[in-house]
């Protein structure tokens, strides 16, 4: 580490809309490295990532690579200066061949023109090398499955001749023998000097590959250190940092029986829920854990009537079945709100007024007959914001305009508007500061007392065990472990979520 | 192949359908197949089949160009002026024709890629400005166009050799497989495949196919896309150029008519989704879109040859177009997860 | 509070369009001066009598602003109103104009059903049932033109004046209060700019999309009808054709008075002022004795530069 820095960040800062994603970051890694980036969900690590691979352009900050300054205006120049990144949200084009995508930006040319044979030779030879001889080439991208598309993704990013690779959670779909492959690829890299840069939230996948680690944590560089040099209790400490945990209302004592709100039976859905069974009581907070995707999701966009084709039974409070749309969902005689996890293109309509918003699911309590009465409209409206406190400065204002706590609040008032009786919450907290998190936990709990029920994922461990009343854990479309009281901690969901039993990670 | 039918299932059920009306159109004519009746037939589809080319192209960007009708005319009028002449004079009109075509394409991109602007109102409103070009050129129909040129392109091979006396007039020996192709039917398709195949297989081209795909992809995988939305309509451009350089020649005049600028327009549309292009972009190619063209068409001849009162053909049309996309739309009752429906 | 006024954003394009409009009125009023000594634009007979040609572009217009908030596009305007006419005329009698405005109705459903059910691009759907429409009056009047003539009603409210104001503009207005009225004070309003924002979020916000969509097409083919109707009135009978000129000019008063193309955003004020636009825009033209190559012209530079002026449209990717 006494070489200069292949890539070197200095006093970077970005913020959105007016939320500070990073700030006074000095960052630096070396050429034949395996460098790991750890740090808790939106603690900046994809923002990081981006800055480095050219996709953003940090507010100030200088970037240096190998000692120069560089300013990339966009992938391209990164990916010239032989940064490569994979991103977590895939960078291929479904409508193009295996081939096309992975020899995207440079394809081998013959009279100047893409030359296809050569094409597909070198993508069989890439692919060989993560060992996926069964992906075709001239197969679309959109016609393969997701663990292949990462695989797909990998070779592209090898076929890049990368001298920096950034890998963001890139074995989180993939099977146990790809992870091996590219555990493989990632030593040969570093003996090629390449230095390659690992996100994961899997520690042991941490602790095999990488010899240096930085935490990161609320968008600021904690400490960066070598392998062994801390234990993992530091790193958690690192990574959670005392000061900043979120904290949680008290949970009321455990009651046995409670009147079930929900209840679900052998619940399936094409080939991602299989068989899901499980009971929502009133005035109960039921979290959902597991690992991303294993159909936590589903689960949540069935009972809210998004899903067709599903089978097994469905009781919503006396014996209401399962809503057939969203507007059955919300107007039955138990209503039912989802809080989505994508608040900008399924919580909001982002251009809309804050007003607007608000009232968007609950248009018939402000009007009668279709008329909408104005007065009525705004004291819901006054309504909405002060319950929720809404820091805004006027409710025309269009939503966009607001930071993502607040955003994330009107989705919340939207829902509070029509008085439901079930509230579906898809990792309502994602991207979130922290005092909105605790509002947000608090607004649960007091809503959970008023004998409303809530059925919350969060990939965040620490919110499933400071607000749940009861935690199930979700693998492979199935219920694997289900937690009551002082049994929901850390290890117990994280040996659920891996499908270990006993096995204390 | 059967993975290729499987990757244009769209292309290839237009390609049945195409065969299947084709086949027995000639199968009823009363004549039955002849040389002259393909030519006819080839005549007429060669402007929509350039026209439907050329709306492919800002399609396959998820956009859409509402001046391609406008730009075909505008090229005719331009052409009606040019084509007559000695030889050189005649090819540098149709140079000039096609580049204002070009040219024109190119204000498109620029005004949809620097000015900001939805694409579909941008050329709604340039399309206008190219009517009215048009007109100023050709305040009335009228042109003159070389003879021999009319003639030799809107024949058979045999009739263009014979007109330039080439190949022994036609006679040669090495002609004679070739001698019943209609030219027409060798400019569109050699367009096609030498301006539209190779320009597929450069980094600007797929780089048109990425956007329409997923254009944060597109943008995160580094290619070059302010330039490919600049190349599509300048190539949209072109391609209507071409299509109105052969109206002109086909039938000698330039007429700035507007029902007929917007006619073409909508009837690319129709071409392009016949074609099995997605109208939001990503797959699909020009020459799926002359096959969409070739279907339009072939419907409107059936008119000639069956006793089918001529009066009911907008009728017929209408419903060929609505159900062939209908059709395809039923797949939506499919759809499991309804999110999937909503973008 | 003596502050001045704060300009809102949604109010740029009015302001613009307002501004535009008093250009082309000073402009026009100079050269009837310079040349003839007289200053018709500011005469309000004149100015209503170009008004109430107007009117029925101003329907057309209203229509197609509820299709346009959608994010979808109407383009089976021009049939629906030569099909409403035609249909009015023929049946003629007390029950020619509920006969016009149901083919409005039938056009609006098919319409919603291909556009919101099978989902299939609003683009490529309303054309094919404009195709199919034209044929069916093609067949139905021979391919001649329908020597139907209009009824009474129909000529009274098309020509006749009330109080010295022409009734085609009295039609207009009320059109105009509706839809204000649906677009402000109605759930439909505000289920069809959240729909028109994201399709996808007003969804899953419990609106139910495919009614709204529905909604707003039976709106646009309901006025395209009674535009029908009225032009009938106005030329006395229906004839094929009729309605070509209506459909790109609503496109453009839309968009010119601040809507976005692709949905959510626009108020109906700045689509009666971009229709007040264009229709001076073209007397004035007429008046200058311009010739239609200059009209096509400067129709389409002037969308370009107010649209540029708008400084709108987004830049994707991020």
């Amino acid at each position: 580490m006494q070489n200069v820095p292949i890539v070197e960040l200095s006093d970077v800062a970005i913020s959105f809309a007016g939320v500070k994603a990073l700030a006074g970051v000095d960052f630096a890694c070396h050429a034949g490295s395996t460098h790991a980036i750890l740090g808790e969900n939106g603690a900046g690590k994809s923002t990081l990532i981006k800055i480095i691979s050219g996709v953003l352009k940090p507010d100030t900050g200088t970037i240096a690579v190998n000692g120069s300054k560089v300013g990339f205006s966009g992938p391209a120049d990164a990916a010239d200066a032989g940064i490569v990144c994979m991103f977590q949200e895939l960078s291929l084009i479904p409508d193009l061949s295996v081939a096309d995508n992975v020899s995207i930006l440079r394809p081998p040319r013959r009279f100047g023109l893409i030359d296809r044979r050569a094409q597909i030779a070198r993508t069989e030879e890439l692919l060989a090398r993560v060992r996926c001889e069964d992906v075709d080439p001239r197969a679309m991208v959109r016609d393969l499955s997701l663990s292949r598309r990462q695989m797909v993704e990998v070779a592209k990013a090898l076929g890049r001749d990368p001298k920096v690779l950034i890998l963001d959670e890139a074995t989180s779909a993939l099977t146990q023998r790809d992870v091996e492959t590219i555990y493989g690829l990632l030593d040969e890299l570093r003996a090629d000097g390449v230095c390659s840069l690992f996100i994961s939230h899997r520690m042991h996948e941490v602790e095999a590959l990488c010899d240096r680690l930085s935490v990161f944590r609320n968008g600021q560089h904690v400490e960066t250190f070598a392998k062994g040099e801390r234990s993992d209790a530091e790193i958690v400490r690192l990574m959670i940092g005392r000061d900043v945990t979120a904290k949680f209302p008290p949970k009321p004592p455990i009651r046995a029986e409670r009147a079930p709100a929900v209840r679900l039976d052998d619940l399936r859905w094409e080939d991602r829920l299989k068989g899901v069974s499980l009971t929502l009581g009133k005035g109960e907070i039921l979290g959902i854990g597991g690992l991303d995707g294993q159909g936590q999701k589903e689960l949540l966009l069935a009972l809210f009537g998004v899903l067709k084709g599903t089978k097994g039974t469905v009781t919503v409070g006396d014996g209401d079945g399962l809503a057939t749309s969203p507007h059955r969902a919300k107007t039955g005689k138990n209503r039912i709100a989802l809080i989505p996890d994508d608040r900008k293109t399924e919580g909001l309509m982002l251009s809309l007024s804050i007003a607007d918003n608000i009232v968007a699911a609950a248009l018939d309590k402000v009007a009668s007959g279709g008329v909408i009465d104005p007065g009525r409209l705004d004291a819901a409206v006054r309504d909405g914001i002060a319950r929720l406190q809404i820091k805004a400065g006027s409710p025309a204002h269009a939503v966009r305009t607001l930071s993502g706590g607040n955003q994330q609040k009107v989705v919340l008032a939207k829902w509070l508007m029509i008085a439901p009786d079930v509230i579906l919450m898809n990792d309502p907290t994602r991207g979130i500061d922290v005092g909105t998190k605790q509002e947000i936990f608090r607004m649960m709990r007091t809503l959970a007392d008023e004998g409303k029920s809530i059925l919350f994922y969060s990939s965040d461990y620490a919110e499933l065990i400071g607000c749940a009343d009861r935690v199930i854990v979700l693998y492979d479309g199935r219920v694997v472990s289900e937690l009551t009281g002082e049994a929901i901690t850390e290890e117990a969901i994280v040996a659920a979520s891996l499908n270990l039993k006993g096995e204390v990670a | 192949m059967t993975r290729w039918i499987a990757q244009n299932r769209g292309f290839a059920a237009a390609l049945v359908l195409f065969a299947a009306l084709y086949f027995s159109y000639h199968l009823m004519h009363p004549r039955g197949f002849s040389t002259a009746v393909l030519v006819q037939n080839a005549n007429e589809l060669v402007a929509i089949g350039f026209v439907a080319m050329a709306q492919t192209v800002p399609v396959l960007l998820g956009g859409l160009d509402l001046s391609v009708g406008a730009v075909m005319t505008l090229a005719a009028c331009v052409a009606s002026w040019l084509l007559d002449g000695t030889p050189a004079q005649i090819a540098l009109g149709m140079i000039a024709t096609l580049a204002v075509g070009a040219g024109f394409g190119l204000m498109n991109g620029l005004i949809v890629v620097y000015g900001r602007l939805q694409p579909i109102i941008a050329t709604l409103a340039t399309g206008a400005i190219a009517i009215g070009l048009a007109l100023l050129i050709r305040p009335n129909p009228g042109g003159n166009v070389d003879g021999d040129l009319n003639w030799a392109l809107t024949n058979s091979v045999y009739d263009f050799a014979e007109t330039y006396g080439f190949a022994r007039g036609g006679d040669a020996a090495w002609l004679q497989p070739f001698v019943n192709i209609p030219v027409p039917l060798i400019l569109l398709f050699g367009t096609a495949c030498l301006v539209w195949l190779p320009f597929k297989r450069t980094v600007t081209g797929r780089t048109i196919y990425a956007i329409g795909s997923a254009e944060g992809a597109a943008y995160a995988s580094g290619l070059p896309i302010d330039r490919a939305r600049i190349a599509a309509f300048t190539l949209a451009g072109f391609f209507a150029a071409c299509g109105g350089l052969y109206l002109a020649i086909q039938t000698s005049t330039g007429n700035a008519d507007v029902v007929q600028a917007g006619a073409y327009t909508l009837n690319s549309i129709a071409a392009v989704v016949l074609g099995g292009t997605a109208l939001l972009g990503g797959t699909g190619g020009v020459i799926a879109s002359i096959l969409g063209a070739m279907i339009l068409r072939a419907v409107s001849f059936y008119f000639r040859i069956l006793d089918i009162d001529p009066l009911l053909q907008p009728l017929i049309e209408g419903i060929v177009l609505l159900t062939a996309v209908s059709a395809v739309a039923f797949r939506t009752f499919g759809v499991k997860n309804q999110l999937e429906l909503f973008r | 509070m003596t502050t001045m006024p704060q300009i809102r954003p949604d109010d740029r394009p009015l302001l613009i369009a307002f501004g535009f409009t008093l250009v082309i009125l000073v402009i026009g009023t100079g050269y009837t001066l310079s040349t003839t000594g007289t200053m018709p634009l500011l005469q309000p007979s004149y100015l209503m009598q170009q008004l109430q040609i107007g009117s029925f572009l101003g329907i057309c217009a209203a229509g197609m602003m509820l299709v346009i908030l959608t994010g979808h596009i109407d383009l089976s305007i021009p049939w629906t109103l030569t099909s409403a006419a035609m249909v009015a005329t023929s049946v003629g009698g007390p029950w020619a104009i509920p006969a016009g405005l149901s083919v409005g109705l039938c056009v609006g459903l098919v319409n919603g059903f291909g556009v919101s059910v099978l989902r299939v691009p609003s683009m490529i759907f309303t054309l094919g049932l404009d195709t199919v429409l034209r044929g069916l009056m093609v067949a139905r009047t021979g391919g001649f033109a329908p020597q139907d003539t209009a009824t009474p009603a129909m000529l009274y409210l098309a020509k006749a004046k009330l109080l010295g104001v022409p009734v085609a503009l009295f039609v207009w207005i009320a059109v105009s209060l509706v839809v204000t009225f649906l677009l402000t004070r109605t759930t439909f309003g505000r289920a069809l700019y959240a729909t028109g924002t994201k399709e996808r979020a007003a969804w899953l916000s419990g609106i139910r999309t495919r009614a709204v969509v529905t909604g707003a097409f039976l709106g646009s083919a309901l006025c395209a009808a009674l535009a029908g109707v009225l032009l009938a009135g106005y030329s006395a009978k229906a004839y094929q054709g009729m309605g070509n000129s209506y459909l790109l000019p609503a496109i453009a008063a839309v968009v010119l008075g601040g809507t976005h193309i692709l949905g959510g955003r626009g108020r109906y004020a700045g689509t009666f002022l971009g229709v007040v636009l264009i229709v001076l825009l073209n007397s004035i033209l007429s008046i200058m004795q311009m010739p239609e190559a200059f009209r096509q012209i400067i129709y389409g530079a002037v969308i370009i530069g107010m649209l540029l002026i708008y400084g709108r449209g987004t830049r994707v990717s991020e």
